[in-house]
C-alpha cells in the first residue's frame, strides 16, 4: 500500500527545529523522526524493511523485458516555475524507461540533503514527488537519506532509479531508425532551460515561461498505439534536441534534415536566446522527446500526441536521409543550410 | 517581435539576393576575382553563417571575417593576469560567461575555478557591484572586457561605486575599440579589402562618424549593419551599390537602433571614466596604437590594476602556439578551414588560437556551422 499524497498527520510533529541538522543524518532517532514524517509517510508508510520486495504480473509474460534506470538530479533553483526538483526527479527517471518502449512501474528515491535546508522545503519537495509519481502511475517503493555538511552539496539532491516492464514485441532502439522516417516532436524546445536561467534571479528577466517538467509514458503509450511501427524515442534533456538528435543519427547511421521553419519554439525563448548568445536547440527540455516514425505512420503519430495534454506542441520537424557525412542538419528559411553538431562543454552566455 | 520577423522574411530575402546577383554583375566580380568584404562584428560573423548566408550570396563576394570577437583577440598574458587575480585569497573574480574558456599559459578562468577560485559568472557589471555590497569582507573584481558595446555599463558601475564609496570593488579594465584596428588593417600592405559592413551594436554608442576615415582617407565604402538576415544582406547590397556606383561613403543600414551621433549618456560616462593606453595588444595581431581604455586617475581606487599592482605589459608577452594562424585568418590572408591546426590540434573542446575560443570567433563559426566536417567528409 503505498500513500501518493501527503496526509495530515494527527499527531505532533516530533521533528524538533525547521532546518535539516546533521543529527537528522546521524542514524539515531532525529534520522528515524526525519525519516518517518518526511519520506515513508508519504511515500510508502508501512515495514521497515530496507527493501522493496516486488510482484508484477506483466513481468512473467513471455518475451516481456525489464527495464531498468537511474539519474541524479542537481538544479538551482531548487524550486522554479512549472516543477521543482522532486517533480523533476521522478518525471526524468519516469521518461527515461518510457522512452525505451517499458511501461514505468517502481522508483527508489534517495536524498543528499545539506545541513541547514529547510524542513518545509523537503515536505514540499516530497509531496511534489508524491504527486508526480501518482500522475505518472508509479510507486516510490524504497530510498535513502544522508545529511552532509553545509557547503558540501546545494540544498538537496536527489538520485532516482526506476525498473519498468517493456512489453513483449515492443523494440525501440535507434539503430531502427530507417530513411525517410519523420522526426517528432511533442512540444515546444527550451522552455525547461529558459526557465531555469530565468529563475536564477541573475539576469533581471522576467519570463512567464514555466518548465516543461513532465511525464511522458501516457502520452508514448498512446502514440505507440497510433503508430505500433514507431523506430526509437529520446528525451531531448541535457543538451537539448540537438544533442538527442546526433546521438541517435549517429547510432543509426542516418542524416537528420530539420526544417528551421518547423521547429517549435516560444517566442519568449527565441528572444532570450538572442538576448544571451545561446541556440534553443541546446537548451534543456524536461517534457519534450523526439520520435522517429515511419512516414506513413506519422500523422497519425502526430494527431495522437496533440490529442494528449503532453503534446499540444507536437510538430514534425524533419525526416532522416541515408547518411551524408553530416547527421543532423537544419534547413533555415532561406534556403541555407546549417550544422547542428553536438554541444561542446556548457553554453555559455556571449559577452554582447 | 516587430523588429525580427521582418528581418528574417525569406521572400523579402529572395528580392536582395536577386539585386545582389545583379550588381555583381554589373560590377564583373567572379569566383576567381572576388570582392572581399569585411565584417568586423563576431556577431555578424555568426549571423552569417547561422543562416548560411556564406553560400547563398554570389560566388562573387568573399566575406572576411573582422577581428569583432573581444573573446578572441584578448592577449593570452591578461587572461594569465586574471588567473592570477582570481587565485588571491579573499577574492571574488567575476567575468561574463564566455570567457571563462579562453586559454591562458596555465590555465582558463574554467579550469582555475575547477581548482578552487571563486569565479562566478555574472551577466552586467552590477551584478558584480551588488556582489560586493553583499561581500563587504572580500574583494570583488570584475573582469571588464569588451568593445564599445559593453564598455558604458562598466563605466556607470564604476561611477556608482564611487558615488557609494564601494571600497571592495574594482574593474581589470580590458575594454577595446573599434576604429583602431579598422585602420591597421586598412594600413597592413597584405591587405586586399573592398568594403566593410560595420558593426552595428558598437554604433549604437559610438555613432557612424568614427569610421569616416575608411571612407575618406582609405577610399572604402562602410556600411553599420544590424543582425538578422535581412540587415546583413541588405548591408552587403548598400556597400556594393557604393562600388558600383564608385562611391565610398559611410552608410547607416542600422538606423532604427543606430543614432548618426550615438548615444551622448554613454560617450559622457566612457569619457569620465577612461583614457586611451599608448598601446594594447591584440591577439593575433599584435599591438595597436590608442586601441585600449585604462581606467583615469579619479577611478583609481576602483582599478584592479591599481589596487593589485598590476601593470599593462609587466608580464611577458605569450607567443601564439605553434602553427596557429588566427592572425592570418583575421586578416583575410587564410580561411580557417586552410589554418593546419584547425580541426586538428584546434577546436572548441580544446582551442588553441583565439578564434576558436568563444561562439562569435571565425573558426568556431566554420567549425560549428559547417567547417570542420566539410573538411573531413573532403578528405
Amino acid at each position: 500500500m503505498n500513500a501518493l499524497t501527503p496526509k495530515p498527520s494527527r499527531h505532533p510533529s516530533r521533528l524538533r527545529g525547521d532546518r535539516v541538522t546533521l543529527a537528522h543524518g546521524g542514524g539515531g532517532k532525529a534520522m528515524r523522526d526525519l525519516i518517518d514524517e518526511v519520506f515513508t509517510s508519504v511515500f510508502e508508510p508501512a515495514g521497515t524493511e530496507d527493501q522493496a520486495r516486488l510482484m508484477h504480473s506483466a513481468l512473467q509474460a513471455p518475451g516481456a523485458q525489464l527495464a531498468f534506470t537511474t539519474d541524479s538530479f542537481v538544479v538551482t533553483p531548487v524550486e522554479f516555475p512549472g516543477g521543482d526538483i522532486g517533480k523533476l526527479a521522478v518525471c526524468g527517471t519516469v521518461n527515461d524507461l518510457a522512452v525505451g518502449g517499458a511501461q514505468p512501474l517502481w522508483l527508489s528515491a534517495a536524498f543528499i540533503i545539506e545541513e541547514g535546508c529547510e524542513i518545509t522545503l523537503l515536505r514540499r519537495v516530497v509531496a511534489s514527488m508524491a504527486r508526480e509519481a501518482a500522475n505518472a502511475g508509479v510507486r516510490i517503493v524504497t530510498g535513502d537519506t544522508k545529511v552532509v555538511e553545509k557547503g558540501s552539496c546545494d540544498t538537496l539532491f536527489i538520485t532516482t532509479s526506476g525498473v519498468g516492464v517493456i512489453p513483449a514485441g515492443r523494440d525501440m532502439a535507434a539503430a531502427n531508425i530507417r530513411p525517410g522516417d519523420a522526426v517528432l516532436v511533442n512540444g515546444v524546445l527550451g522552455d525547461h532551460g529558459a526557465t531555469i536561467l530565468a529563475a536564477r534571479g541573475d539576469l533581471a528577466l522576467s519570463s512567464p515561461i514555466e518548465s516543461d517538467c513532465q511525464s511522458l509514458n501516457a502520452l508514448i503509450e498512446a502514440v505507440l498505439a497510433a503508430a505500433p511501427d514507431a523506430r526509437a524515442c529520446r528525451d531531448a534533456t541535457r543538451g537539448g534536441l540537438a544533442s538527442a538528435l546526433n546521438e541517435m543519427a549517429a547510432e543509426a547511421g542516418v542524416t537528420v534534415t530539420l526544417e528551421d521553419a518547423d521547429l517549435p519554439i516560444r517566442d519568449e525563448v527565441r528572444g532570450m536566446c538572442e538576448l544571451l548568445g545561446l541556440d534553443p536547440l541546446y537548451l534543456a527540455n524536461e517534457g519534450t522527446l523526439v520520435m522517429f516514425v515511419p512516414e506513413k505512420q506519422a500523422e497519425a503519430a502526430l494527431a495522437a500526441m496533440r490529442a494528449r495534454p503532453e503534446g499540444q506542441g507536437a510538430a514534425i520537424i524533419g525526416y532522416a536521409a541515408a547518411a551524408g557525412p553530416i547527421p543532423v542538419v537544419c534547413r533555415t528559411a532561406f534556403g541555407g543550410t546549417r550544422i547542428v553538431d553536438m554541444l561542446v562543454g556548457e553554453q555559455l552566455p556571449r559577452i554582447c | 517581435m516587430r523588429y525580427v520577423q521582418e528581418f528574417r522574411d525569406p521572400k523579402a530575402a529572395q528580392g536582395v539576393l536577386r539585386a545582389i546577383e545583379a550588381v555583381c554583375t554589373e560590377i564583373g566580380c567572379t569566383a576567381d576575382d572576388p570582392l572581399r568584404i569585411m565584417e568586423i562584428c563576431g556577431g555578424h560573423t555568426h549571423a552569417i553563417f547561422r543562416y548560411g548566408l556564406d553560400k547563398l550570396v554570389p560566388a562573387g563576394i568573399e566575406f572576411i571575417h573582422g577581428p569583432g570577437c573581444p573573446v578572441c583577440v584578448l592577449p593570452m598574458a591578461r587572461v594569465d593576469d586574471c588567473v592570477e587575480i582570481a587565485e588571491q585569497p579573499g577574492v571574488i573574480f567575476c567575468t561574463f560567461g564566455d570567457a571563462m574558456r579562453v586559454p591562458g599559459t596555465r590555465k582558463s578562468l574554467l579550469q582555475a575555478k575547477a581548482d578552487g577560485a571563486d569565479i562566478r559568472m555574472v551577466y552586467s557589471p552590477l551584478d558584480a557591484l551588488e556582489l560586493a555590497r553583499r561581500n563587504p569582507d572580500r574583494e570583488v573584481v570584475f573582469f571588464g572586457l569588451g568593445f564599445e558595446t559593453t564598455t558604458p555599463s562598466t563605466a556607470l558601475t564604476l561611477q556608482q561605486a564611487k558615488r557609494e564609496e564601494i571600497g571592495n570593488f574594482s574593474v581589470f579594465c580590458n575594454h577595446i575599440t573599434v576604429p583602431p584596428p579598422i585602420r591597421a588593417l586598412l594600413e597592413d600592405p597584405h591587405m586586399i579589402l573592398d568594403g566593410f559592413v560595420g558593426p552595428g551594436h558598437v554604433s549604437m554608442v559610438t555613432g557612424i562618424h568614427c569610421y569616416d576615415f575608411v571612407a575618406d582617407e582609405f577610399g572604402k565604402p562602410i556600411v553599420v549593419a544590424g543582425f538578422e538576415p535581412l540587415d546583413l544582406l541588405q548591408s552587403v547590397l548598400m556597400v556594393l551599390r557604393q562600388i558600383a556606383e564608385g562611391r565610398a561613403e559611410v552608410e547607416n543600414q542600422y538606423a532604427r537602433v543606430v543614432p548618426e551621433h550615438g548615444n551622448p549618456v554613454s560617450l559622457a560616462a566612457i569619457a569620465d571614466v577612461y583614457e586611451p593606453r599608448p598601446s594594447f595588444e591584440w591577439r593575433g595581431l599584435g599591438e595597436i596604437d590608442a586601441s585600449g581604455l585604462r581606467i583615469r586617475e579619479g577611478y583609481r581606487a576602483w582599478d584592479t590594476e591599481a589596487k593589485f599592482g598590476i601593470g599593462y605589459g609587466a608580464r611577458p608577452k605569450v607567443a601564439e602556439p605553434e602553427g596557429c594562424a588566427c592572425g592570418a585568418v583575421m586578416t583575410g590572408r587564410m580561411k580557417p578551414v586552410a589554418c593546419p591546426q584547425f580541426g586538428r590540434g584546434c577546436t572548441p573542446d580544446t582551442p588553441l588560437g583565439a578564434l576558436m575560443v568563444s561562439s562569435e570567433g571565425a573558426c568556431a563559426a566554420y567549425w560549428t556551422y559547417g567547417g570542420a566536417r566539410a573538411v573531413a567528409a573532403a578528405e
